[in-house]
């Protein structure tokens, strides 16, 4: 896993998964593209060429995967991988310094009252937060994320957006949660947003030449039709993208089960292809256990359960961790106890 | 790396209330039989012996036809529409509120998983009742033609893979139009139709409106042969509608028959191949393939034929196979140890035939009557696994290069109830369908049912519609038609 990070921090990849690698993304897709020059031409066929989605079909194969009824043992066992899972996330306007130390002090002690409660897989802030963040959370192995690239809506020129990125990874961030251009994907310009991802991926490695690893948002809210957000898939992927993500979280409909659903079919195809992974991320409207549980079905009957892993699969929330906790605690001591007996760090303003 | 197995997640069976055995339902109570004998009904997935049910003697027919009778010339034949209808609601109304315990039942007699009993069988039998009410006030508006009356005593015969809702898709339009019923239920499946005879009582409808006697095929041929039956509906095999339609030439009865299948889903270059996939895992493994209408041939266009199969098998290895009553089974058991013969008779007859075979490799349980979900691949018209209903979860494979070929093999087969469509192009959706000689044709989704839709086949899938307009005009009589 050299090529991700030196860091011991970063969330350890499987070893016995194929880490995303730090290729090419030009020379790759000229290659997958079986042309000598990537055009926007070669790009446009290739993405319309990818088989089309059925809405009602993906639709009622989402909604039949949340029918699983996961009980007891796979219950709890479900609860602490999306735990384990979470990009705590806070991206308000309004975040202080004490708001992302309080929002780390979570993460390092989800339940106060059960130390064997696993921590969330990162926290993730604006890229300002991200010293602030890494400083409260220590040598923990919890990883920083910082969106970056003019997020959330991305409308910035590229050198705003690539100082941006750095400036995060400079502070310390493990991971960046990069935007993509969605004027772009929607009038055509497709090499136009595979030039913004794979230049934000270079921007992505260290002066040592370690990585941080790259989320693609593609903002499925604003691409509206499954066959968009199939298409921005492959495209982030062929970019170089480690990550596919739904949302900003500013933008609703933000993470639906039918788009991850999508992601995932894309995913585990990219794999069939080259023989690489590539993560997903959920983010945003996920605030239940039910809800959770549901996507972790999907994540296993699509992808299938080499995805099921911290390395592989994340949930975009906030108020998602304390709904898990008060599930876990029920399971625990066979009652449910109530918002008070969970710690809450982000609290409305208002 | 993690795996996610799923604990079990068995519905409780506390809902369902059993009796040790149970006589035959007839002018608004439970009787004993005259000269019938008794049979068990078993549990397919266990083997256990559930209850014991009566074996119909004609002299026990002749009773329910004469208790039918006697309700349409007395009360239900001149009943108001209107009436009619709140009669129907009620039974409606009933079976969303008892729906637990019908969906228990249903997979406890059948086999079938009981997320297919709790989210398809029993809603859907619902909305029959609900919608046939609709019309029981109307049915001068629904285009039947000028003053459409009731037949009288209708005779109906259902068969075992839905066994509720088969029930529903005769009663609700026979009474809604004002006959009166004598049904049969499958010999295998009698419980559901029991239990619907106690929602009758609690509805109250009026004595002999409906009589449910069980039985097996002896029973059936007396109610096909009463002289008193104005009218025959059956549901189930080719070779018995046959029998049935030999029965009543030259007879005044009328009758519908919705017979076998062997559905041709076709697959075109272009479709959105991930719900294809599901399409034709939904065609063929719903209700493990005893489905008339069920998508067992595949015909896929050539150049893609690889790649799908690889996709298809792919998600059949994440089909669960067991326990019915557990809410995550998604294919459950066969529903008998007959149809589990033949269906292991007709696979290996395909195996030696050439084509080749593969299975999902899952683990069966070790009691009932069980079989994986198999997919021949290489299969060719002449093969009996591509002519022949299976009536099990088994899809045949075949190939097609051009539309037109497609059609041709798709037609190509004695029988006509359904087929699927699956493309992107919407021009080639409604020249297929105008192409296919199939009663239902499907265009990028399969298996969906609707009480509006009218369901019926072409050719040996047997005559007259289900559902709909097109169903209610089965079950009147009207000055055009006579």
């Amino acid at each position: 896993m050299k090529s991700i990070s030196p860091a011991v921090r970063v969330v350890a990849a499987p070893s016995d998964s194929t880490s995303a690698p730090s290729v090419d993304p030009t020379g790759r897709a000229r290659d997958l593209l079986g042309v000598s020059r990537l055009t926007n031409s070669a790009l446009t066929s290739w993405l319309h060429g990818l088989p089309g989605v059925d809405q009602v079909g993906c639709e009622g194969r989402a909604a039949g995967l949340g029918t699983r009824s996961i009980k007891t043992t796979s219950k709890a066992f479900a609860i602490d991988m999306a735990i384990s899972m979470i990009d705590l996330t806070t991206l308000e306007g309004a975040d202080t310094a004490g708001k992302v130390r309080g929002l780390a002090a979570k993460a390092l002690h989800p339940d106060p009252s059960d130390p064997s409660t696993p921590s969330p897989a990162a926290v993730c802030v604006y890229g300002d937060m991200v010293a602030t963040a890494r400083a409260a959370l220590g040598d923990s192995p919890i990883n920083v994320a910082a969106v970056a690239t003019a997020f959330p809506s991305g409308r910035a020129l590229m050198p705003v957006k690539l100082a941006d990125t750095r400036d995060a990874i400079a502070a310390g961030a493990d991971e960046i949660d990069m935007v993509i251009d969605r004027g772009a994907f929607l009038s055509g310009d497709y090499l136009g947003v595979f030039r913004e991802i794979a230049q934000v991926a270079e921007a992505c490695v260290r002066e040592d030449g370690s990585r941080a690893r790259l989320k693609v948002i593609m903002e499925t809210g604003e691409l509206v039709t499954y066959d968009n957000v199939r298409r921005a898939s492959w495209l982030s992927m062929l970019a170089g993208g480690d990550f596919i993500k739904t949302s900003t979280g500013k933008v609703s409909p933000a993470a639906t089960l039918p788009v991850t659903l999508i992601m995932l079919e894309a995913v585990r195809d990219w794999r069939d292809l080259t023989g690489e992974m590539v993560g997903v991320k959920p983010a945003g409207g996920i605030r239940t256990s039910k809800d959770a549980i549901k996507f972790l079905v999907t994540v296993s009957e699509i992808a299938g359960d080499d995805w099921l892993d911290p390395f592989w699969f994340r949930f975009g929330a906030s108020s998602l961790l304390n709904d898990l906790l008060l599930q876990r605690q029920r399971m625990r001591i066979g009652a449910y106890s109530g918002p008070d007996y969970v710690t809450d760090d982000s609290p409305s303003l208002y | 790396m993690a795996k996610f197995e799923y604990a079990p997640a068995p519905e409780s069976r506390a809902v369902v209330d059993l009796a040790p055995s149970y006589g035959l339902f007839i002018n608004g109570e439970f009787t004993e039989s005259q000269g019938g004998s008794a049979f068990k009904t078993v549990n397919p997935a266990t083997e256990e012996v559930l209850s014991e049910v009566t074996d119909a003697s004609a002299a026990d027919v002749d009773r329910a036809v004469a208790a039918a009778r006697r309700a349409y010339n007395g009360v239900w034949g001149r009943m108001s529409g209107a009436d009619r209808g709140k009669y129907l609601f009620r039974i409606a109304r009933i079976l969303q509120e008892r729906a637990r315990e019908f969906a228990v039942l249903e997979t406890l007699d059948n086999g079938k998983p009981i997320k297919e009993s709790r989210d398809v069988d029993v809603p859907l039998a619902a909305a029959h009742f609900f919608y046939h009410a609709g019309w029981a006030d109307k049915l001068e508006y629904a285009g039947l033609g000028t003053n459409p009356r009731a037949h009288g005593v209708v005779g109906q015969v259902i068969p075992w893979n839905f066994p509720l809702l088969m029930l529903a898709w005769k009663i609700a339009p026979a009474l809604a139009t004002g006959n009166t019923v004598v049904l049969k239920p499958a010999e295998t499946t009698p419980l559901t139709a029991l239990l619907f005879a106690d929602v009758v009582q609690q509805a109250d409808l009026p004595p002999g409106v409906v009589n449910i006697v069980t039985g097996a095929g002896a029973t059936g041929q007396a109610i096909v042969d009463h002289p008193d039956i104005d009218k025959l509906a059956f549901t189930g095999s080719t070779g018995v509608g046959k029998m049935i339609a030999r029965s009543i030439a030259g007879t005044r009865k009328k009758a519908t028959l919705e017979l076998g299948g062997k559905a041709a889903n076709i697959i075109f270059e272009d479709a959105a191949i991930d719900q294809a996939v599901e399409g034709i895992v939904n065609g063929i493994f719903f209700n493990q393939g005893h489905v008339c209408c069920a998508g067992s041939r595949l015909l896929v266009q050539e150049n893609i034929a690889e790649d799908l199969e690889r996709r298809l098998k792919r998600r059949l290895q994440t089909l669960r196979v067991g326990d019915p009553l557990d809410k995550n089974t998604d294919v459950g058991a066969i529903n008998s140890k007959a149809q589990l013969s033949r269906i292991t008779e007709l696979t290996a007859a395909g195996e030696a035939e050439g084509a080749e075979r593969w299975d999902n490799g899952c683990e069966l349980p070790a009691k009932g009557f069980w079989f994986r979900p198999t997919v021949f691949t290489g299969v060719s018209q002449g093969h009996r696994i591509a002519q022949e209903e299976i009536f099990g979860p088994v899809l045949s494979v075949l190939t097609f290069r051009t539309p037109q070929e497609a059609v041709a093999k798709a037609n190509n087969t004695p029988y006509g109830l359904s087929a699927g469509v699956w493309t992107e192009k919407g021009s080639r959706i409604l020249w297929m369908a105008d192409q296919l000689r199939a009663g239902v044709v499907w265009a990028n989704t399969f298996n969906k049912f609707d009480p509006t839709s009218p369901f019926g086949g072409y050719k040996e899938s047997g005559y007259g519609r289900e559902g709909g307009r097109h169903g209610l005009s089965a079950y009147v009589t009207t000055e055009s038609n006579g």
